[in-house]
């Protein structure tokens, strides 16, 4: 890899641009696609361009069908927001990390969103809406509300569901969801938004400890991010 | 190590961390090491590490990263200082049998392509 190529790769990380750099295994030349930029000591063909930004949206790293290219995908972070600095926050902190997310627990409540209870955790304590105003999901952020509480969680759904996050969940019963999307109604969303809603937050397996419904929450982000195909959810042999 | 500080570090984050390896590439080469980047390019079966993972080794056999977990980093550091003497860049195919596997440390008999390449050229 040529030294330019290496520093224009880094400064697109830095932008958080979502680039492809593509090698000629035989060779060893390359070139990085940046949106209509290209660079780099490889030909940008119709066809490697195309194969490339294909690679992009799918998030899909890998030899093309020729057997002679390989298309490296660098995205965006993965970020997650989560509204409610609870007990199950605590448990779905340390596993989004784990999982790749840069994770930001929001709470305006200062007895929940302490540095105690979240240590090293990007906390932010301004109101949800407000807070993710600033945090700005773009494709690549997940936002879960958690708190219980209307005042709380609806209006951070309805700023999510503005954004273009690609995974929106609220924990709750499916009765409190109902009673939600009454709610969210009264403020003028339609059915296409609550179809984006994952409400009740998180698969099926029986979750009931705080750890347990983190898990479940986020099997779903991944499930939904990876565009695994949908489970049946409530369905499961006694 | 530097760590982009919106980013939150964890150890277990660090194989997924190509960010890491390239950054510490580029202060390789500012610091006037001579590098190489291997990269997992095809997997099959159970490979530890997926497509895309990273080594980082220089001519003393430095290393930042993994393209295996342990199992063939040693091959790969040896390969990669070879690629550092001649400047050519190579595909190396641990596509082995289960037996094969043990002995270059694929205990799983997974199959991984590696491709190795001299940075900064």
């Amino acid at each position: 890899m040529k030294r330019a190529v290496l520093d224009d790769l880094l400064e697109a990380r830095c932008r958080k641009a979502p680039v492809a750099l593509v090698t000629e295994i035989e060779s060893g030349r390359q070139l990085l696609l940046d949106g209509d930029r290209v660079q780099g000591d490889l030909e940008a063909t119709p066809v490697l361009r195309e194969a490339a930004t294909e690679r992009l949206r799918q998030d899909r790293s890998g030899l093309l069908e020729d057997g002679r290219h390989f298309v490296q995908v660098f995205l965006p972070p993965l970020r997650l927001a989560i509204v409610g600095a609870v007990h199950i926050s605590q448990a779905l902190v340390p596993m989004a990390r784990l999982a790749g997310y840069a994770v930001t627990v929001i709470d305006p409540r200062r007895a929940w969103a302490t540095e105690e209870r979240f240590p090293d955790v990007e906390m932010v304590t301004e109101w949800p809406d407000d807070a993710l105003e600033a945090f700005q999901p773009d494709e690549r952020s997940a936002v879960v509300t958690l708190t219980h509480d209307p005042k709380l969680d609806d209006p951070a759904l309805i700023k999510a569901l503005a954004s273009p996050a690609f995974y929106v969940g609220a924990l709750g019963s499916t009765r409190t969801h109902a009673r939600r999307l009454e709610r969210l109604r009264a403020e003028g969303l339609d059915e296409a938004a609550f179809a984006r809603i994952h409400g009740p937050a998180g698969l099926a397996i029986g979750a009931r400890s705080p750890a347990e419904i983190a898990v479940s929450v986020l099997a779903e982000m991944t499930a939904v991010l990876r565009r695994a195909p949908p489970l049946v959810k409530g369905e499961r042999k006694e | 190590m530097s760590t982009n500080d919106s980013v939150p570090h964890t150890d277990a984050m660090a194989w997924a961390g190509s960010d890491e390896v390239l950054g510490q590439a580029a202060a390789w080469l500012d610091e006037g090491r001579e590098v190489a980047l291997a990269t997992v390019v095809s997997t099959w079966g159970s490979s530890p590490r997926p497509v895309g993972s990273q080594l980082l080794v220089d001519r003393q056999g430095n290393m930042v990263g993994s393209v295996s977990g342990g199992c063939i980093e040693g091959a790969v550091v040896s390969e990669a200082r070879a690629a550092l003497e001649d400047g050519k860049p190579r595909l190396l195919d641990f596509g082995v049998s289960d037996e094969m596997a043990w002995e270059v440390g694929l205990a799983c008999g997974g199959k991984v392509e590696v491709f190795v390449e001299r940075l900064g050229d």
